[in-house]
């Protein structure tokens, strides 16, 4: 079989991705942040039709609104009368209706915008140019990662901990917040916007039985979603399927093996 | 000037419009074991938490001795289960991780054979023996302990305390404890800090326990004086024993 070469972009394209998702993810789960992934997720909606009416780089308009995010949570978190549970669905759906509402008028004007590549992610469209940038925004973001791990991994252990112990904690969370802006940015074309928390935190969940120090979790949770990437993207070109959908499908299969088979 | 790890001028603490610490002194040297004591709401926490630098205090004065260490041992501790990680490896995080080190630390604090386990599995009294050895090993001038006893039964707490006295000796360093008991760790502390939002009452063990302000705010929650001088002339006459103790203060109360 010929791979075509849509294909293997796709392919390469879900491997950089999910080279990043993995690690992140792990810490997602750790620190309950899924709600806040989804949250970001949904900003990233309109972080694309503001990059649309002002005409810069999608990416670096989800990155952008992502960080306004961040920037808000952490204020609305200072007064403590609304959990953040609270604040968060309201951010969230706050920047989904605003998204909509920007893509309505942005079609209203005579734009085409394909509302459902957003949603569900575009992985078979993906070119070599947007490749280049993926490698770039994922290598970087897999540098900083590194560099911060241990403190990344203090803070999840035990944020008062940490912080008695001279670790920069709230640098070290806003950092993350924006490092999840960044990969819910590149992971928007891979499984679109309604999908992105499940390729953060279900590689992640599955790793979680078979590992016994964070970084084997990692690593475990980035094989796993190479798994999801290669069968995902295969039942696509099967059974003419979407490709982020299968992605997430594959992993979440994936996921009730690693839960019910054979408990040893 | 003697010379001191951490001082404290006039701290004071709102929290929600509640005045939580009020003109708050204090200072530990090297070497001294320092316990505050405080019914439930009396602040102990929040000033444990001033101290550690981990809230900011609304005004006073707050200084530590240059490259200060802190070794802090934090009440309640959850990790979640999601989090794979061995006992070594919390031991081991953010220091400059040598085996020998913390294998002779850990068999000191009776901790060894826990080192391969995941840090979720163990129980609460190997906890915090886990979390005082974490403490150690960052070689600290300053051990912090909030609630130390908290999850171990009372022969443990007898023994814990002991070990803790032991650490100052061996290691040199200044202790900082919160208790809400304080006829268990009188043996084991050199000044007692009663609070109750500003300090009721401070000194030397034994002069805190009978003093007036100490007996007003734990009398009545602990039924009276008696059983508090009762324990007092008991814990010179038994060297072990807390269970004993407490018959006796049965006895005690009876008559």
């Amino acid at each position: 079989m010929i791979i075509d070469d849509f294909i293997l972009r796709a392919l390469l394209a879900g491997l950089l991705v999910v080279l990043v998702s993995g690690p992140l993810g792990c810490v997602v789960v750790w620190r309950r942040m899924a709600y806040f992934g989804d949250a970001l997720a949904h900003s990233a909606l309109l972080g694309t039709s503001l990059s649309i009416m002002f005409d810069i780089n999608p990416l670096l308009g989800v990155i952008l609104t992502g960080m306004v995010l961040s920037y808000l949570l952490i204020r609305l978190q200072i007064r403590k009368d609304l959990s953040s549970d609270a604040i968060l669905g309201i951010l969230s759906h706050g920047a989904l209706a605003a998204g909509l509402v920007m893509l309505a008028i942005m079609q209203s004007q005579g734009r085409r915008v394909d509302l459902m590549a957003y949603l569900f992610g575009d992985l078979l469209s993906v070119s070599w140019n947007y490749l280049i940038w993926l490698s770039a925004v994922c290598l970087l973001v897999l540098g900083i990662i590194s560099w911060l791990w241990q403190s990344i991994l203090a803070v999840a252990v035990h944020e008062e901990l940490a912080r008695s112990e001279g670790v920069a904690v709230d640098r070290v969370r806003l950092i993350f917040m924006l490092l999840m802006a960044v990969v819910v940015a590149v992971a928007m074309k891979i499984v679109g916007i309604i999908l992105i928390t499940a390729l953060l935190i279900v590689p992640a969940a599955s790793a979680r039985r078979f590992v016994k120090s964070p970084e084997s979790m990692a690593i475990m949770a980035v094989i796993f979603g190479l798994f999801s990437v290669l069968g995902g993207v295969f039942a696509s070109m099967q059974w003419d399927t979407p490709a982020g959908p299968s992605i997430v499908l594959v992993s979440v299969i994936l996921f009730f093996v690693s839960r019910f088979k054979g408990s040893v | 000037m003697d010379s001191f790890l951490l001082r404290a001028e006039n701290i004071g603490l709102q929290i929600n419009q509640r005045q939580v610490l009020d003109n708050i002194n204090l200072s530990i040297k090297p070497g001294e074991i320092l316990t505050l004591v405080g019914p439930n709401g009396s602040g102990k926490t929040s000033l444990v938490r001033v101290l550690l630098g981990l809230i900011k205090a609304d005004y006073g004065k707050l200084q530590r001795k240059p490259g200060l260490v802190i070794g802090y041992v934090p009440q309640k501790m959850h990790i979640d289960m999601a989090l794979p990680i061995s006992v070594l490896r919390f031991l081991q995080m953010g220091i400059k991780a040598n085996i020998d080190e913390t294998s002779y630390m850990a068999t000191t604090l009776g901790v060894v054979e826990l080192l391969d386990q995941p840090l979720q599995s163990v129980s609460g009294g190997e906890f915090q023996r886990i979390l005082l050895t974490r403490a150690l090993l960052r070689k600290p001038d300053l051990l912090v302990l909030d609630e130390p006893a908290q999850g171990v039964d009372i022969n443990g707490q007898q023994q814990l305390y002991q070990l803790i006295s032991g650490i100052r000796d061996e290691f040199g360093c200044g202790v900082l404890m919160v208790s809400h008991d304080l006829h268990l760790v009188m043996e084991a502390t050199d000044q007692v800090l009663c609070l109750n939002t500003h300090i009721c009452c401070s000194g030397h063990p034994e002069a805190v326990s009978q003093h007036p302000e100490y007996l007003k705010l734990f009398g009545a929650s602990l039924d009276g004086m008696a059983v508090y001088t009762h324990n007092h002339n008991h814990s010179h006459d038994l060297s072990g024993g807390v269970v004993d103790h407490q018959h006796h203060e049965g006895c005690n109360h009876d008559h």
